[in-house]
Formats: C-alpha cells, sequence, structure tokens
C-alpha cells in the first residue's frame, strides 16, 4: 500500500490514515481530543520555543531514520538552552508513493524517541503533495527553561575548555555511504542529548555554553561562538575525536570531518578546573565515552579559530563556504 | 635518506638562502598544505604557491555554460562531481542553473552512468568530464563498457588536461618558480621520468611526492637541498605509488581513447596540447568539447589569476581580490578552489 492523492483530501481516506497510523502510535490526552489546537497547562517556568525541519533521504539509514532525528533533533535544541523538552507538535507531509509500511515504521520510530525524550507530541498535521515517495517532517518543540541561567556565556574567559562530547562526522559518513551504496559500518550518531546534558546542570558545572554540533560541523559552531562571544579558541587537531572508519571515509572522498554534520553531539565550553568534572560526567553516559577537550579559549577581545595540527603546525578554522554538504538532517 | 622530521622542520624554518618560491602543483596537495598548517613551518624566504593542478579551478566559463545548455534540455541529464557545481560560467553556475531548473545530478563515480543509461534509454546522460591524467583512465574504461554494450544514450563533455604542458608553459613564460613539488596522484599514471626534460631544460628541481604532511616536509626539504647544491634532478619521493616509467596500463588505455589538442585554461590562457579529446573513431560520444575560445576579456578582464599561478604576484596585488572576486561568489581560478592560493590568502588575510 502506498500514499495517494487522496490521503491529503481531508476526507475518508484521510482520516483513516490518521486513526490507523497516526493516533494508533502517537496517542496522548492532548491528541486524542483532535482539537484545532492543543490546551497546555500552565507552567512555573518560563518557556523555550524551537522549531526544525528534516529532510534526510535515505528515509531509514543505520543508527536512526526520519522519525528518530525529528523527535532529537527538536529537543536537543531545546536542550543546548538550558529547556527541559516537554511538548512537540509534529507537521508530516507526504509525498505520493510513499510506502505505508514504511511511513508505518517511522511514525513508531518518531513515538518510540519521543517516549524516551519524555516528550508529548500535542499537535500534528499531514499533508500529501505529488511527488517520489519521500517524507519531510516539521517539529516544533517547546521546553521549560529550567536550567537557562546556568548557562553563562557572559563569563567567557581566557583559560576556558573547549569540550566535544563525542566523535565527530559519523551522521553524516553515514547518510553519505547510504547514497553512495559504499558498505561500511558507520552509523549515524542520531540521539537524545538530553540525558548528558541534564547530568552537567545538576552537577552545578559552570557552563558558559552549549551547541549541538549539527550541520556546518564543529568548525562552523565554533567559528559562531567566537565571533559572537569575540574570544580567539585553538583547538588541537590530535584531540579532536574522530572515529577511524570515519576518518578513512573522508580521506578518500576529501571531507572534513570538522565540516560534517551530526546529530547526537554537542560541544560546551566550562571552566578549564571543570574540565576534568565535565569529561567525568560525560563519559557516565555510553553517549560520552569519547568525550574530550579539544582545546581552550586562548584569548578575549579578538575572535579567531585555529587548530593546531599533528605535526605542532598551526591553521585557522574557517567557516563554512558555499554548500559542501549534501542535505542530510 | 635517513631524516628526522624535527631536523627537516627546523631546517625548513631556519632557511636563510636567497628567496625561494615553490610550487605545489597539485590540487591535493595545496589542501594538505592547508590542512596541516604547512605554511606556518616555512622560513619567510620559502613561498609557496599554488599551481594550477585543481582541474575544477582552471575549467573555463564557457565549458561551464555549455554544460547548463545541454542540462536544459528536457531529454538531457547532467551528470557532474560535486565540486563542479560553484564554478561560475558567464552567467550562472551549475548549482544556480539546478535551481532554475536544468538536469543536473552530482555523481560520485563515472561508472554510476551505466546503470542510469540502461534503465533510462529515452534520456541522454551527458557527463561533465574534467580531471588531469589521474581521472582520464575512469572515462576510457568507461567507454570501453559504452562501446562493448552498444550504450548509445551517454555523451561526454570534455575539459580534460594534461600536466606537463602546463608545467611547461609555467617554465617556460619566464616565471619566477623555482623548485616544483610534483603531483603523486598524476605522477602514479605517468611516473617520475616525465619531468626529467623540464627539470634539465629549465634548470628547476622536482620532488614527487605523497600527501601526507611528512611527504610534504620531505619534499619542501629535497627541494631546499637541490636548491643549496644547484641541482635540477627528478626525485621520487613517493615510490610506494609512483614508478619511474609510470602506468604503461593505463597510459595506453588513455592513448586508445584520447587524443592530445590544445585547451583553454582559466584564467590563464590557452597551452599548446595540454588538452586531451576524444579520437576521431570514438567521436560520437562527445557532447561538443571542441569549439573552445579564448575568453580571457569576457570573463574578468582585469582577473591576475594567470600571474597569480606564475608567481609574479600576491593575490592581494590583482585589482579584484577580496572584492568582487571572493570565495562566495568567485571570478578567477585562484578564488574558486577554496585551496587555489586567492582562496587562502583570503582567508588567511
Amino acid at each position: 500500500m502506498k500514499i495517494v492523492m487522496a490521503h491529503g483530501s481531508g476526507g475518508n481516506a484521510t482520516r483513516e490514515l490518521i486513526k490507523n497510523l497516526f493516533q494508533k502510535y502517537l496517542s496522548n490526552d492532548y491528541l486524542d481530543k483532535m482539537e484545532d489546537s492543543a490546551s497546555l497547562p500552565r507552567s512555573e517556568y518560563p518557556l523555550a520555543l524551537t522549531t526544525d525541519s528534516f529532510v534526510v533521504t535515505p528515509l531509514e539509514f543505520p543508527g536512526g531514520d526520519i522519525g528518530k532525528l525529528a523527535v532529537c533533533g527538536t529537543v536537543n535544541d531545546l536542550w543546548m538552552a538550558g529547556a527541559e523538552p516537554q511538548y512537540l507538535t509534529a507537521g508530516f507531509i507526504l509525498e505520493e508513493g510513499l510506502d505505508l509500511d514504511l511511513l508505518e515504521r517511522l511514525i513508531c520510530s518518531l513515538s518510540r524517541a519521543a517516549q524516551e525524550a519524555g516528550v508529548k507530541i500535542v499537535a500534528g498535521d499531514t499533508k500529501v503533495v505529488q511527488g517520489n515517495g519521500g517524507l519531510y517532517i516539521n517539529t516544533a518543540g517547546l521546553g521549560y527553561r529550567k536550567y537557562y541561567d546556568l548557562l553563562r556565556s557572559d563569563r567567557i574567559k581566557e583559560g576556558d575548555a573547549v569540550i566535544v562530547s563525542g566523535e565527530l562526522g559519523n551522521h553524516h559518513a553515514c547518510i553519505m555511504s547510504q547514497r553512495m551504496e559504499i558498505v561500511n559500518s558507520i552509523k549515524s550518531d542520531c540521539a537524545n542529548l538530553g540525558p548528558m546534558v541534564k547530568g552537567l546542570f545538576e552537577a552545578g558545572i559552570n557552563l558558559r555554553l552549549m551547541r549541538d554540533i549539527t550541520r556546518g560541523g564543529l568548525g562552523t559552531n565554533l567559528n559562531e561562538i567566537a565571533e559572537t562571544m569575540n574570544v580567539m579558541i585553538e583547538i588541537e587537531e590530535t584531540r579532536i575525536p574522530i572515529d577511524p572508519e570515519v576518518k578513512s571515509f573522508c580521506d578518500i572522498l576529501g571531507l572534513d570531518p570538522l565540516y560534517m554534520a551530526n546529530e547526537g553531539k554537542f560541544l560546551c565550553i566550562a571552566p578549564q578546573e571543570q574540565e576534568k568534572e565535565v569529561i567525568y560526567i560525560l563519559k557516565k553516559n555510553s553517549l560520552g565515552a569519547k568525550a574530550r577537550v579539544i582545546g581552550h579559549v586562548t584569548e578575549q577581545g579578538k575572535y579567531l579559530v585555529t587548530v593546531k595540527t599533528r605535526l605542532g603546525g598551526r591553521r585557522i578554522v574557517d567557516i563554512l563556504y558555499g554548500e559542501g554538504l549534501p542535505r542530510i538532517c | 635518506m635517513n631524516l628526522n622530521l624535527e631536523k627537516i622542520i627546523k631546517e625548513i624554518k631556519n632557511y636563510a638562502g636567497t628567496n625561494l618560491k615553490i610550487m605545489e602543483v597539485c590540487g591535493t596537495h595545496t589542501a594538505s598544505i592547508f590542512k596541516n598548517g604547512i605554511r606556518s613551518f616555512l622560513s619567510p624566504d620559502i613561498k609557496l604557491i599554488s599551481g594550477p593542478g585543481c582541474p575544477v579551478c582552471v575549467t573555463p566559463a564557457t565549458y561551464i555554460d555549455k554544460a547548463i545548455k545541454l542540462a536544459l534540455k528536457p531529454d538531457c541529464i547532467l551528470l557532474t562531481f560535486g565540486d563542479m557545481m560553484k564554478v561560475p560560467g558567464f552567467e550562472k553556475s551549475l548549482s544556480e542553473a539546478k535551481a532554475d531548473g536544468a538536469n543536473i545530478e552530482v555523481m560520485y563515480s563515472p561508472q554510476e552512468v551505466l546503470k542510469k543509461a540502461t534503465s533510462n534509454i529515452n534520456k541522454t546522460y551527458i557527463l561533465a568530464c574534467i580531471g588531469f591524467e589521474t581521472t582520464i583512465p575512469a572515462y576510457s574504461l568507461l567507454i570501453e563498457e559504452l562501446d562493448k554494450n552498444r550504450i548509445t544514450n551517454v555523451k561526454f563533455l570534455t575539459a580534460l588536461r594534461r600536466v606537463i604542458p602546463a608545467l611547461e608553459f609555467i617554465c617556460s613564460t619566464d616565471s619566477e618558480i623555482d623548485a616544483f613539488i610534483a603531483p603523486g596522484h598524476v605522477s602514479s599514471i605517468l611516473g617520475s621520468e616525465v619531468y626529467g626534460e623540464l627539470a634539465s631544460k629549465y634548470k628547476k628541481p622536482f620532488a614527487v611526492a605523497g600527501f601526507e604532511a611528512e611527504h610534504i616536509l620531505i619534499a619542501l626539504y629535497d627541494l631546499l637541498k637541490q636548491k643549496e647544491k644547484c641541482k635540477y634532478e627528478v626525485h621520487n619521493l613517493y615510490p610506494s605509488a609512483v614508478r619511474p616509467e609510470g602506468n604503461i596500463t593505463a597510459l595506453q588505455h588513455i592513448s586508445r581513447y584520447f587524443t592530445p589538442g590544445p585547451a583553454y585554461w582559466r584564467g590563464i590562457g590557452f597551452i599548446e596540447e595540454s588538452g586531451l579529446y576524444l579520437k576521431e573513431k570514438y567521436r560520437k560520444y562527445d557532447a561538443g568539447s571542441f569549439d573552445i575560445s579564448d575568453e580571457s576579456d569576457k570573463l574578468a578582464p582585469k582577473c591576475r589569476c594567470g600571474e597569480v599561478i606564475l608567481g609574479k604576484i600576491n593575490p592581494d596585488e590583482c585589482p579584484m581580490f577580496a572584492k568582487v572576486c571572493t570565495p562566495v561568489k568567485p571570478k578567477g581560478p585562484c578564488m574558486v578552489s577554496t585551496e587555489g592560493t586567492c582562496g587562502i590568502w583570503y582567508r588567511f588575510s
């Protein structure tokens, strides 16, 4: 069975689709009311709101799928702002020809990811467009800003440690391998960063800021931070965690893991005296097993990101110019 | 050679002889030099100049325009390597043309076209073939397959380039290059002996090098020593991949299908015998690669990339540099690639 234009007509086929698939997997008190808007209870915390769209192909890949990605991506954005995710909305744009069994697997995966992340899908929408069996998902997320005040970017100073939560480039390399039909064992790192991040907040680390390292990669992220905070950052090439298989893949294709997308990694800047504690906390979670201090803030008052190379050379880490990346998240 | 890397780095850093301009011919060397911060190891008296060895950069604007024209035909699909997408034509890049509805797909290997062409016989697939001797055997192998299987809906739009005529051009036009790091991949096809004539004729030392930071540092050290001793030899420092005579099988395969002819290099000009074109017998596979013209006046009359490549001027001496020619909107070949000399200067300055 496949999605046909009738599934988007608003008539019987639409109702059947919603009842048999979306409601079946995403059911909760808010969604089940089938109202035009979800009415949410008053919150004791200030709110954070974010949105993201997911257009990855293939829809399923080693380590995840677009459903899981649509939850993790939005949930991670909330965590990075010190907000504990509570509610999500999900809009699905289905292309004609999309296999219904595949759609069911993806919704099931989305539902599981939402449960694991402790969020409820409280509003949703589906549309059907002409196309070739593709699927796009938009999610918006609402979170309670429980930890927002713990992130103090104004306290960033010389000597602060730059820490990444794990190996870089896996998602990008995985998606490219799938598209190029290259057989390897690289898996996407698509994951909910919540447990790791919460661990840092609860331990009272004096975090300056956090960023999930998605499109544009670490290089682009660090440049944005350096520019906004007006600081110089130096990282060490040998300390950047990269899986050997991903590194070989990059070497063959001329890609630089510094600019490759991730879907389950973040970087944080913390006081140097707390760097060991940060690593200890991150490593308690299996997702943070390869967490490393990769460099430090070296100067304030001007911005630049440099990397000390393996042989002791030094080069500038620039932002990513142009496309560079296929659309993979 | 029993060399200690620390000693090499020290010598390169402390070099205080006459000013040296060393050209790394190959784009992959340029990328590695950039990535490994090799410039930070150099004495101020040594300058690295990036040569014309990035095939994407030297592809003419007329070629891009021609490719776009073909991709706009309803029954044609253009297949290209990803890094060609942002190279500007006279009006637009392939990437912009794709947004305007041109049929353009990014390929990772020319062999991909076989499956596409046989399962979609109503479409003509145009392969945007660029590259030096390293990539050309992949195209000739593909033609062999097409010929064998009588596949007729695949055509080649070529802008293939030969390294030796380009080096001859650089050496013969009063360039200020003192020594060359010869390309590693190209040399694995051509061999190391081919540089011998250039080395002795123009009194320029050559070092064939691999792509790791260590390879490049050793090549630089070798060239310094050769200059010191007034030697003009070709040293193969990449013997694990490069044989003196090259890869005979690949060379024979190339010459079975392709023949040399004049070619226009973006920002540099015409160089005799520097292109490779399909031979008469296989011209049925050509998509119109022959009518190349001098575009130096049309593209960017003030572009001084030719002089940058010859080591005569620094990028910031070009009137367009960082003003109308930037990494986001490149005009000349040295800015097209982020690893081109101008691209690097832009980011370092």
